[in-house]
């Protein structure tokens, strides 16, 4: 049993629109199925605006989604009343982009890491102390830095303050969007590393969301790429990287500016109307599915 | 030998069009200043790109604006910018703005900060014709088309009329580098010009730097955080590492022979390695302006650091032609390419 389900997963956005004009409907996620195992890292690509943070948000139900299904462990999140749906989110847990917009300017380290423990009433406020400083000291912060307030973190050190309030209440997924991306590159790795730490320790299942295909080859065991809307292509990350089926994943890894030598660079041609993805997703070898 | 080592400046195969030499920017008053950037020196020559490459903070930003003769508000500029046979520092203001826009044009990452969202593509450049006085209405609206037909790839896409919201972010950036070329400058600078834009947009937009670079001649000078990028896109590199030049070379010596610390950490840092092993992280963080350590800045971080490093800010040692480090672990190794020009000479 998959730790987690999404099926025909959409969401339609209205925009525009008035008393004599009709609103035009965007669709930001387009039927989008996938599954996440437990303690498996399954990355999700795609350029600003393929639906990718959208799909991440519907899955925990920050975004309530137009249809579609998501299970949990076999529960059916989108048909949960507010208050269990409130109660599961234990379970799932999300890492933002940027820490500094994440986190409540106003409350202290220590008390933005204890919130959780207080909404899902675990623990005595001794035993969340403990718990804290616990947290705290498992993403390599220092149990003092409790005190201090986000602006008093550097960057590095705010993100992980992130990860152990998303970590407090021991969920099994985590969704992490971008955790990385507003971070500097040498700070980049530690967070990495510690992603990489706690997922072997915790037996963490991740969906990690980023447009860095190098992160993802790095992290993740399966990729999902997604395009308008649309999964186009999907499978081990050592296959796709190796051999990617559609236009699109093609054109991303060849975009990819590289560490390693390489010839002269080309200029990338994109088809002006962007690429196709009408054609179904197909099995191309076990596990790997891309559309034609 | 050069008297100095600290003053050396990289060979370059042509006579450079930008010469900047000890480059400052400064805040504050005796007791309480801070440097961002402490002593920038570089070239760059007409057909040249030199990227610029380091972390938010390091002061490669404030170089870029520095070499415009703008100091951030409340800072002050000190050293030498030779551009075209003048030293832009010491400049009158409206002297400046004569150099500025036309012989040096600007790309910012954030394509909508550049661009006024009530004007029209077709009006912004008309203008900085206007304000420059190479052309005016028919005359301007005309070069303005030819311009943007050299920097999209499909012409006739109405661009010329179209408001900044109206166009994607990697057209938009177009625009602004239309903009930038409007009154045909020599060097263009452009500071993180494709972060802001998806992965296969960034690709395009440097390949048409690269192209217009290439046709026009321009001096290129890039600035950038991410060394991939560079790799592919300069000709020459230099790393930024708390207000100063750490290293400089050709991109592919660069990348063979990476030589100071904090080059060779950040490479070895970058994901790439088998999947799932964990990565080579630098410990600590860059410092701010105001907390930078004595001697070498990066000592504190560096896997490498001995007693000496703390004991005063490193020269620039020339580990081989056109290839300099500031770390003095790097002394012994000049002395021998000295050795080598010498004995093959």
């Amino acid at each position: 049993m998959a730790l987690l389900e999404v099926e025909s997963l959409t969401k339609v956005y209205r925009r525009g629109g008035g008393l004599l004009r009709a609103p035009a409907h965007v669709r930001a996620v387009d039927g989008v199925s996938f599954v996440v195992h437990d303690g498996e890292s399954l990355g999700l690509v795609g350029e600003s605006g393929s639906g990718k943070t959208t799909t991440g948000r519907c899955v925990l139900r920050l975004v309530e989604p137009t249809s579609g299904s998501v299970r949990f462990r076999d529960e059916d999140l989108l048909a949960l009343p507010p208050a269990r749906m409130r109660a599961m989110r234990r379970h799932l847990q999300m890492v933002f982009q940027d820490p500094l917009s994440s986190l409540n300017p106003r409350m202290r380290i220590g008390d933005t890491v204890e919130e959780p423990l207080v909404v899902h009433r675990m623990g005595t406020p001794r035993e969340r102390r403990e718990r804290v400083a616990d947290l705290l000291r498992l993403v390599g912060l220092d149990p003092d830095d409790a005190r201090r307030f986000p602006r008093e973190l550097s960057g590095g050190q705010r993100q992980r303050a992130g990860i152990a309030r998303a970590l407090a209440t021991n969920p099994s997924l985590v969704v992490a969007d971008e955790p990385v991306a507003s971070l500097d590159v040498s700070i980049q790795a530690q967070v990495v590393n510690l992603l990489m730490d706690l997922q072997a320790r915790l037996r963490l299942a991740f969906l990690f969301i980023s447009h860095d295909l190098g992160l993802v080859r790095h992290l993740c065991g399966r990729v999902a790429v997604m395009y308008r809307g649309r999964i186009i292509e999907i499978g081990p990350v050592s296959e796709i990287y190796a051999s990617p089926r559609h236009a699109y994943t093609q054109a991303l890894l060849a975009a990819l500016p590289s560490l390693e030598p390489s010839g002269p660079v080309r200029p990338l041609e994109l088809p002006a109307g962007g690429f196709d993805t009408s054609s179904p997703l197909r099995e191309i070898s076990p596990g790997h599915w891309a559309r034609a | 030998m050069s008297p100095d080592p600290t003053v050396t400046p990289p060979v370059a195969a042509h006579p450079p069009l930008l010469e900047v030499s000890g480059l400052r920017v400064e805040f504050g008053e005796a007791h309480a200043v801070l440097r961002p950037v402490e002593d920038v020196s570089f070239t760059v020559s007409a057909g040249e790109t030199l990227a610029l490459v380091g972390e938010s903070g390091c002061g490669k930003t404030l170089t870029a604006t520095g070499v415009l003769g703008v100091a951030p508000p409340g800072g002050r500029l000190s050293g030498r910018v030779r551009f075209e046979g003048r030293d832009l520092l010491t400049l009158r203001p409206d002297e400046l703005l004569e150099v500025r826009g036309a012989r040096v044009g600007f790309v910012f990452q954030e394509p909508s900060v550049a661009l006024n969202p009530v004007y029209t593509i077709g009006e912004h450049i008309r203008e900085v014709l206007e304000v420059h006085g190479l052309a005016r209405g028919e005359a301007a609206l005309a070069r303005a088309a030819a311009l943007l037909e050299e920097v999209v790839l499909s012409p006739g896409a109405g661009i010329l009329d179209s408001y900044p919201h109206q166009l994607s972010g990697g057209m938009a950036q177009r625009a602004v580098i239309a903009l930038a070329l409007a009154c045909d400058p020599s060097l263009l600078v452009a500071d993180e010009p494709t972060t802001a834009l998806d992965v296969t947009t960034q690709a395009q937009v440097l390949a048409l730097l690269r192209r217009l670079r290439d046709r026009r001649g321009l001096a290129l000078l890039l600035v950038t955080h991410d060394l991939a990028l560079a790799r592919q896109h300069a000709d020459r590199i230099a790393v930024v590492y708390a207000g100063r030049i750490v290293e400089q070379a050709p991109a592919a010596a660069l990348f063979a022979r990476p030589s100071h610390p904090y080059t060779r950490a950040l490479l070895a840092s970058a994901p790439g390695g088998p999947p799932g092993q964990r990565l080579r992280a630098i410990p600590g963080g860059a410092p701010s302006p105001g907390a930078r350590p004595p001697g070498c800045a990066f000592a504190p971080r560096c896997p490498d650091v001995g007693p000496d490093c703390a004991a005063g800010v490193p020269g620039l040692y020339t580990v081989e032609p056109d290839h300099a480090v500031r770390c003095i672990l790097c002394r012994g190794e000049e002395s021998a390419a000295r050795d080598d020009a010498a004995g093959g000479s």
